[in-house]
């Protein structure tokens, strides 16, 4: 005789089983080649940094969950990424202190603020790094040279700057290619920018590592590929334009897109699923515009860099595109009436 | 895939969910034996419950008339045994409501010969008396839905059927019912294409069939009989194609308006099930009394394709079949739109198409549901393009008009592809489920207030 407690569920009684935990683990996997590459080019500084605001952003974390008496949200590794993210945007020799500052506002006003993973509407890294921007802009314009001869066995002198002190300039600053172009207008070679050679944040000099890291997301269907393509299409194509009108004053299309943050930029920090739209053509708007405010600022802006306010004002802006941008519902004729 | 949808065989997004068919796809149909006792219910389809007309006590034969429909929405039920109907009462039901039902005892002795009664000619009866005879033989929607066969048959007036849809997709994972019968039953199905032609007055038939049932395809392609305006269509497997609206899009490239009906786009979609069910019940004038099931899944020992009397109880079933110790769940249906069954004490219904039992390490573990990441998947998995993430958070926060005002709600046919695709775990679907019962009740509750003004 059968006789047993049968449980019952609602259907669908299978589920595909990749779960919001191991998203957010791959995307650091994919971020760890980048990181790593970013300690061999920028030594103990840079190993520092990323130690630090990985920490600030976990800790806070923790301890925002602890004081409004919830259970720990730790354990989704979304906070991990939002520190390595803001590590990786800070220049190698910024202050500890300001960095660890900067991880903790990440998550409290970038995330937790909002309601936690998944209700940020900004980018929570680069909500971190805009706040340090306004309140140290030189610090965190202080470029250090990559492959220095000491990078393995000395800090720089900045790193360890007493908390509230003006940081100390080891004077051996570096501008960063952007910036040289902008204000000396040099440019340097796509290759020497694609392998990483140069003088910039922590985690945007190699342009190789950071594409190879989104392919194996996108091949594992973690990342939406419409956004990097449409942000790096867009800003291609745009300075493209500008290139071909006068070659004196404006920037390759090849520079434009190996330099500075937007590789970086467009990989991982645009294709924050939460304040990314939501529907295929709607992300690819949004990859547009981020393109083409990277390119209005770089190249009209005071600022030498511009992709994270391109993408901070995107995210901004993803709410209403999604809202605008539905796609036709099966059986129906016209679009539902907006909200 | 919005921009780039080149594919014109199929609809757009869907799901592959594993299909676990071949457990079961190569084993021929068996009868299955008689339950010493068969259990009725009077609501095994969706309209009105048939109305008892045997009494207690009475001998009754296999093929009788037990209960009569309740209405033109409803369908009568037969005797799948011949015995004694032992009590009239409350019976189980699949929903865990008591129903009532007839408690049948099958007579031991019995040689179980099927009673007749007036045949059906499909060259001569009218239109009107194939709609008659159809639901006379209690025959409803055989591939989940349930919904009496002759009420989706009768073309409205003004509206014209074009095209007479049988749907051998079977797009449900483990299930291979309709795979067997469109096998083993080909003379069957088209003689109830013929009699479903002159039905509907359709201009011709196309039997859609997902590509992972070739052979089937095949077969009856090689047996469409002279002059039958019949065409085998074979389309690409996905989840959910076998839901009406998906397969008349994925064949005919038509689109069902919301809220309408496949007759608005000149087509009626039939079971495959149905449709042989149909040619074989008419030319004898029989009513359904068994029918075929898949009895499977990772917790069943002698899985296989059986032919099992209606009311037979699921105890019984999976008595006879050998279950695992540690089965957790069992569903009547698939796996993406079943429904787990509470107990085993309820039966076979004329709607059930499969039985599949998980045991304990099979079941979809309790897992942590993560806040919704946006990441789209359920968008690029909803097969009607509706945004179940944005629905989702209406949902949590009770916005159930604006769901259904704005997002195109009460067009969800709970298929489960967002609930099966979304890496936070979180019950999509079921949210849906509740939040569209809600909104009717809502619409209900106007119309009285409406009404009694």
């Amino acid at each position: 005789m059968l006789n047993r407690t049968l449980n019952i569920s609602t259907s669908p009684h299978i589920v595909k089983g990749l779960g919001t935990d191991s998203i957010m683990q791959n995307v650091v996997w994919a971020l760890t080649p980048v990181a790593l590459f970013a300690v061999y080019s920028f030594g103990l500084s840079a190993l520092l940094l990323l130690v630090t605001t990985t920490a600030a952003c976990v800790l806070t974390e923790h301890y925002l969950c602890v004081v409004s008496k919830k259970k720990s949200t730790i354990s989704d590794w979304s906070a991990v990424i939002t520190g390595l993210l803001l590590g990786l945007t800070l220049p190698p020799n910024f202050p500890l202190w300001m960095a660890f500052a900067g991880g903790a506002i990440a998550i409290a006003l970038g995330k937790y603020i909002f309601g936690g993973l998944g209700y940020n509407v900004f980018n929570p890294a680069l909500v971190g790094r805009a706040v340090l921007q306004a309140a140290f802009p030189v610090a965190i314009t202080t470029w250090h040279p990559a492959f220095l001869a000491n990078r393995f066995t000395s800090v720089s002198v900045s790193t360890f700057t007493i908390p509230f002190m003006e940081p100390a300039v080891d004077g051996m600053s570096g501008a960063t290619p952007l910036a040289a172009f902008k204000f000396d207008h040099i440019t340097a070679s796509a290759s020497e920018l694609a392998m990483g050679l140069t003088s910039g944040s922590t985690g945007e000099t190699c342009a190789l590592l950071i594409v190879l890291g989104g392919l194996y997301l996108i091949a594992r269907k973690m990342m939406n590929w419409r956004i990097p393509v449409a942000v790096l299409g867009a800003v291609f194509v745009l300075s493209g334009i500008l290139y071909l009108i006068d070659k004196e004053v404006y920037p390759s299309p090849v520079f434009m897109l190996f330099s500075g943050g937007l590789m970086l930029g467009a990989v991982f920090m645009a294709t924050d699923m939460v304040a990314s739209p939501i529907t295929p053509l709607g992300v690819v708007i949004y990859g547009a515009i981020i393109g083409l405010l990277v390119v209005v600022i770089r190249v009209w802006g005071g600022l030498p860099e511009g992709v994270m306010y391109a993408i901070l004002l995107a995210n901004a802006l993803s709410p209403h595109i999604d809202n605008l941008i539905r796609p036709r519902v099966y059986g129906t004729t016209k679009r539902m009436k907006r909200t | 895939m919005g921009l780039l949808n080149f594919r014109k065989d199929t609809f757009r997004h869907g799901v592959h969910p594993p299909e676990h068919k071949s457990e079961t796809n190569g084993l021929p149909i068996r009868q299955f034996p008689f339950a010493p006792l068969i259990i009725l219910p009077m609501v095994q389809h969706i309209g009105a419950p048939s109305v008892i007309v045997a009494r207690e006590g009475q001998e009754v034969t296999r093929g009788q008339l037990l209960a009569k429909a309740g209405g033109y929405v409803s369908v009568p039920v037969h005797a799948p045994v011949s015995g004694v109907v032992r009590k009239i009462g409350n019976v189980p039901s699949i929903s865990g409501k008591m129903v009532t039902g007839i408690y049948l005892e099958t007579s031991p002795f019995s040689g179980q010969e099927v009673l007749e009664s007036t045949p059906i000619d499909p060259d001569t009866a009218t239109k009107e008396e194939i709609l008659q005879g159809i639901q006379d033989a209690g025959i409803v929607g055989l591939g989940g839905a349930a919904f009496p066969t002759h009420v989706k048959l009768k073309v409205p007036d003004g509206k014209h059927c074009e095209v007479l849809m049988i749907n051998g997709i079977e797009c449900e994972p483990y299930l291979t019912t309709d795979h067997r019968v469109m096998l083993e039953q080909g003379p069957d199905i088209f003689m109830g294409i013929k009699y479903l032609l002159k039905a509907t007055g359709a201009e011709r038939a196309i039997i859609g069939i997902e590509a992972n049932k070739q052979d089937a395809a095949d077969h009856l392609s090689s047996i469409i009989p002279e002059g039958m305006p019949v065409t085998v269509k074979v389309v690409p497997v996905k989840y959910p194609q076998g839901s009406e609206k998906m397969l008349i899009t994925s064949i005919l490239g038509r689109e069902v308006p919301s809220g309408g009906l496949p007759i608005d786009v000149n087509v009626v979609v039939v079971n495959v099930a149905t449709t042989a069910e149909i040619g074989r019940l008419l030319p004898h004038g029989r009513g359904i009394q068994e029918r075929v099931i898949t009895i499977t899944g990772p917790g069943v020992q002698k899985k296989g394709n059986y032919l099992i009397p209606i009311g037979t109880p699921l105890r019984y079933v999976l008595e006879q079949v050998g279950v695992d110790e540690n089965i957790s769940e069992v569903y009547m249906g698939g796996p993406m739109m079943g429904v787990a069954v509470s107990n085993l004490d309820i039966s076979i219904v004329k709607g059930a198409s499969g039985i599949v039992a998980f045991t304990e390490k099979d079941v979809k573990k309790p897992q942590e549901i993560y806040p919704c990441i946006k990441c789209g998947a359920c968008v690029d998995a909803c097969p009607i393009s509706l945004n179940p993430s944005k629905l989702g958070i209406l949902a949590k926060f009770g916005e159930y008009d604006q769901m259904a005002e704005s997002y195109n709600l009460m067009d969800c046919f709970e298929c489960g592809s967002c609930s099966y695709v979304c890496p936070s775990h979180i019950p999509l679907v079921q949210y849906f489920r509740m939040s569209k019962s809600i909104v009717r009740k809502r619409i209900t509750a106007k119309q009285t207030a409406t009404n009694a003004k």
